[in-house]
């Protein structure tokens, strides 16, 4: 496409013609502020804040909806600009509460932002202000009708991308205020959540994380939500190591700036409480006793290598990274002929994201079911993750992360020797011979492969356990006990050892993943439809 | 019903059949040389039309003055897929204006025929008419008149053996001021809330259902029959250079005569007031004058003595606008004039930008105050202040028509604001 060269604050920008300036300036590394304007969604260009100059024309100009035109010197920083941006902030606060000390969004608020930045010193406005009160939206949205600046980025969103158009603007004027139609609320739309997000003041509010913590003291870390094979890229929040919200991150290829509302409200599961919190071993009145990791290392590498040969099953957990489920594939052929089964709940249909369809709340509820596929396990069980179990008579069991809730109250008394590399308590992991504590997906590096084949990069997002390990780590160091190889020394490494288990790993790194994630060549996707 | 006043002094074009109940029938149209017009205009098809409406500088009557010819001249010429659109703009909102409701109640069918010429110069098979909702006796006028041109055949499929199809449909409004403005006119009729769009794209290129579109007043069009009969080089002859023909001249407010006169463009204002509508009334004298509906800034009773026509009233510091032309005396209390006319932009404002949302509904809030002693001289800067901060930096006008009139009366009535101020800041607001 033809280019078109500007300035910008005195910065040469070259861009494709039909650019907008606000997408020009971004890529110059100039923000202009705005609050109606959002990448994804259609520019009204009403808020009025990313007014810009351009030299020699009459009247400021929208950046959001202006296209760049060759030659041209556009000022986001002259007087004229700063002006028209002041006064419109002077209008924003005129009837907004500035209740920022019990507002959620505040620290991450745009308003809060750009009023410190530019606004004036001093308000000047003594009238009373409009009050709308609060209005539940239904579902998880609480609307906050004082706080709402009208931006309409929650009524587009609905419209454009979940496609419910649950929100409209009624009246007009001062008025104006964000409401539902009849009964139908947000409930139902299962993207609802993102107008929360999306909201650049503390108007739309969630009411799961209403007034848990304050931004400012949450820890926020990149990951994949572990919900469903979509694999979205988020942002898991937490405050004292307990994770309190799932949000977005944005990625084109995956899940533009969204995520569905089903993933996002499950994150509970991932600070359970009842964890293994040290290795367990059999003592010699046959019950589970605490031990240190060297010991039980030692004793679980002496107890296996006269068992070398014995046939192994391996029960691996879609839950879990590549790295975690790979490293315990390779110890278990290390050992014997391996069964490698996983179990995962299927859900009956995909929800799909109208404005966005690339982005389904995929059927199957777990983030690394392909992963697993792909790296040589086998899917067993219902579509309830129960039952499906292998025989364990005479072989090795080795439970990655399956807690195993619904195994038989004998399961794996008659196997050769039963290891659980365990997160939480069951009756079936405590007749395991050694409990070893893992760290869950949320807690360690690693990598998701989603339903497509998309590989992508996990962060810890919390810390795991202090006698827990990331189950990458234990299996390598058990398979550097048992033949002699050393162990991986990161969970890089970890990830480039999986090119034992599918070529397809060999062409990728974590330098290639990188924050947005790379696809597995095709070849190793269907090598593994064979093992399906 | 007769007109209620005339003046021999008036040219009346579009006016002459005010007041004639007989006129608004087709028959009764005819008989007055009604539809001529349109015959010849078939005949000279759609690119001399255009040629004879430019050079006729007929200019936009719906306040902007934008030259009707060229704005015809911007539809696409050979693109057929695309269906175009004529809209008809009677909304008629601006406080002060009452031509086009007067129009469409006494010559319907001159503006049809109007309408019907400039569709098929645009090559447009559809003619909307977006009537103010409150309009229910120009209604029901103008939706017999349609019925009438259809039973007849010059609208409708084939408009008089010409093979050219132009449909005409009336639409009524919902009671919003800002549905006059085209962009939000087209929302409206499209079923949206009546929001101004962002231009471009422009109207002519993308306009209602996404199609290319013009928009017309109804004097515009009204116009337009007679230019064809008479000739652009008669219109001319009316007028000024740059502001040729007649306009209707809405008078309201203190005068001894109101009500609609028609007078070539470039007479005089202070004439107009004292002659033909008699001056003010009950005696009383001149306070000021706003010369083109509620948002164009208004004029003091010394600044009267100007042309009304595009140029001559922009250069007074106003606008010609709708020319209509509200008339205070020296009773009136300009500080709540202009808050309730505030108040009318406040309560019009469609919402969108901020500015305008906000803006209006804070200086309604301190005019209120100032009206009622309680504000101060700290007040009057912030007005000023705000009301820079609208104009300009909104989708459409409508904030820089509240800005207006706050303005102008500051800076041209300030012993009024003066007297109402508390000397003892600061003033709090109370709720």
């Amino acid at each position: 496409m033809e280019n078109v060269t500007c300035t910008i604050d005195g910065v040469r920008v070259e861009v494709p013609r039909g650019t907008r300036i606000i997408e020009a300036a971004e890529g110059a590394g100039i923000g202009i502020a705005h609050y109606c304007y959002h990448p994804a969604l259609s520019a009204p260009a009403m808020c009025r804040m990313c007014l810009v100059e351009i030299e020699g024309a009459p009247k400021l100009v929208p950046a959001c909806v202006t296209t760049v035109a060759d030659g041209q010197s556009i000022l986001t920083e002259s007087e004229k600009a700063r002006e028209a941006r002041q006064g419109t902030l002077e209008f924003y606060l005129a009837n907004h509460p500035l209740d920022c000390p019990i507002c959620d969004k505040s620290g991450e608020c745009r308003l809060q932002d750009f009023v410190h930045a530019e606004g004036r010193r001093h308000g000047r406005s003594v009238e009373a202000k409009r009050v709308l009160g609060q209005d539940d939206f239904g579902g998880d949205i609480l609307y906050d009708g004082d706080r709402c600046i009208m931006c309409t980025r929650c009524v587009r969103f609905t419209r454009e991308i979940s496609g419910s158009n649950a929100l409209g603007v009624v009246q007009r004027g001062d008025r104006s205020v964000i409401d539902t139609f009849f009964d139908h609320g947000t409930e139902g739309d299962p993207f609802a959540g993102n107008v929360v997000d999306i909201c650049p003041v503390g108007a739309l509010l969630s009411k799961d994380f209403l007034h848990k913590a304050r931004v400012w003291d949450l820890d926020g870390n990149p990951s994949i939500c572990p919900n469903c094979s979509q694999g979205c890229n988020i942002r898991v929040d937490s405050r004292d190591n307990l994770i309190v919200r799932l949000r977005p991150r944005p990625n084109p290829d995956v899940n533009s700036y969204w995520m569905c509302d089903y993933g996002r409200r499950r994150y509970e599961w991932m600070n359970v409480a009842d964890r293994f919190e040290t290795p367990l071993l059999r003592d010699e009145a046959g019950e589970l006793a605490a031990a240190g990791w060297q010991t039980s290392i030692l004793e679980l590498v002496a107890e296996l290598k006269p068992l070398l040969g014995t046939e192994v099953v391996l029960i691996g957990s879609a839950s879990m990274s590549n790295e975690d489920n790979g490293l315990a594939l390779r110890l278990a052929r290390a050992i014997g002929e391996t069964k490698a089964v996983f179990r995962s709940p299927r859900a009956e249909s995909e929800t799909v994201c109208p404005g966005f369809p690339k982005l389904a709340r995929r059927k199957d509820l777990a983030g690394n079911v392909r992963g697993l596929e792909i790296l040589g396990f086998r899917r067993v069980g219902d579509d309830d993750a129960k039952g499906g179990l292998p025989a364990t008579a005479g072989r090795i069991v080795i439970a990655l992360g399956d807690s195993l809730a619904d195994a038989d109250d004998g399961f794996g008394n008659d196997a050769a020797l039963f290891v659980s590399l365990g997160i939480t308590r069951s009756p079936a992991n405590l007749r395991a011979r050694y409990v070893l504590p893992v760290a869950t997906f949320a807690e360690t590096d690693g990598t998701f492969t989603n339903f497509e084949g998309r590989v992508q990069r996990l962060w810890p997002a919390r810390s795991a356990p202090a006698g827990a390990r990331p189950a990458w780590q234990i299996c390598g160091v058990l398979m550097a006990g048992i033949d002699a190889d050393s162990a991986p020394a990161d969970a890089a490494r970890a990830f480039l050892s999986l090119v034992e288990l599918n070529a397809g790993f060999g062409e990728l790194s974590w330098d290639i993943i990188g924050s947005r994630g790379a696809m597995l060549p095709e070849p190793s996707l269907l090598e593994t439809a064979e093992i399906g | 019903m007769a007109y209620p006043w005339r003046d021999e002094r008036e040219t009346r074009v579009l006016s002459e059949h005010f007041g004639d109940p007989a006129a608004r029938t087709l028959e009764g149209w005819k008989a007055r040389g009604g539809y001529k017009a349109l015959v010849r205009a078939l005949e000279l098809g759609p690119e001399r039309i255009v040629e004879d409406v430019k050079a006729s500088g007929l200019r936009g009557r719906g306040g902007a003055g934008f030259p009707t010819g060229v704005k015809w001249s911007f539809m696409p010429k050979d693109d057929r897929r695309k269906p175009h659109y004529l809209l008809i703009n009677a909304d008629e909102s601006e406080p002060g204006a009452f031509k086009d409701r007067e129009l469409c109640r006494w010559t319907p069918h001159q503006l049809i025929e109007g309408a019907l010429i400039g569709a098929f110069a645009m090559r447009a098979s559809h003619v909307y008419i977006y009537m103010r909702g409150e309009f229910f006796e120009p209604a029901q006028i103008v939706a017999r008149a349609i019925e009438e041109v259809y039973a007849a055949g010059l609208a409708g499929a084939d408009v008089m053996g010409s093979g050219q199809a132009i449909d005409v449909t009336l639409h009524l409004g919902a009671g919003a001021y800002i549905c006059g403005e085209e962009t939000a006119l087209m929302n409206s009729l499209e079923g949206r809330r009546g929001q101004p769009r962002i231009k471009p794209p422009f109207p002519a290129a993308a306009g209602v259902f996404g199609q290319p579109t013009t928009i017309n007043n109804v004097e515009t069009l009204c116009a337009v029959p007679h230019i064809i009969n008479r000739g652009a080089e008669w219109y001319r002859s009316m007028g000024t250079d740059k502001s040729p023909g007649t306009k209707l001249f809405n008078m309201s407010g203190h005068l001894v005569r109101r009500g609609n006169f028609e007078f070539p463009l470039g007479f005089n204002l202070k004439e107009l007031i004292y002659d033909v509508c008699g001056g003010i009334r009950d005696g009383r004298s001149l306070k000021a004058v706003i010369p083109g509906g509620s948002s164009v800034p208004i004029l003091a009773a010394d600044e009267i003595d100007i042309a009304l026509d595009y140029e001559s009233v922009a250069k007074a510091g106003s606008m010609l606008g709708t020319a209509s032309v509200i008339v205070m005396d020296d009773q009136t209390n300009m500080v709540k004039q202009v808050r309730r006319i505030v108040e009318f932009y406040a309560h019009e404002s469609c919402g969108q930008c901020t500015p305008c949302r906000e803006g209006t509904a804070w200086m309604v809030r301190i005019l209120r105050r100032i009206e009622a002693g309680r504000a101060a001289r700290s007040d009057i800067d912030t007005l000023i202040s705000l009301g820079k901060n609208m104009i300009g930096t909104t989708i459409c006008v409508l904030s820089d028509s509240a800005a207006a009139p706050v303005h102008s009366s500051i800076a041209k009535f300030p012993a009024e604001y003066d007297a109402l101020l508390r000397q003892d800041e600061p003033v709090m607001a109370t709720a």
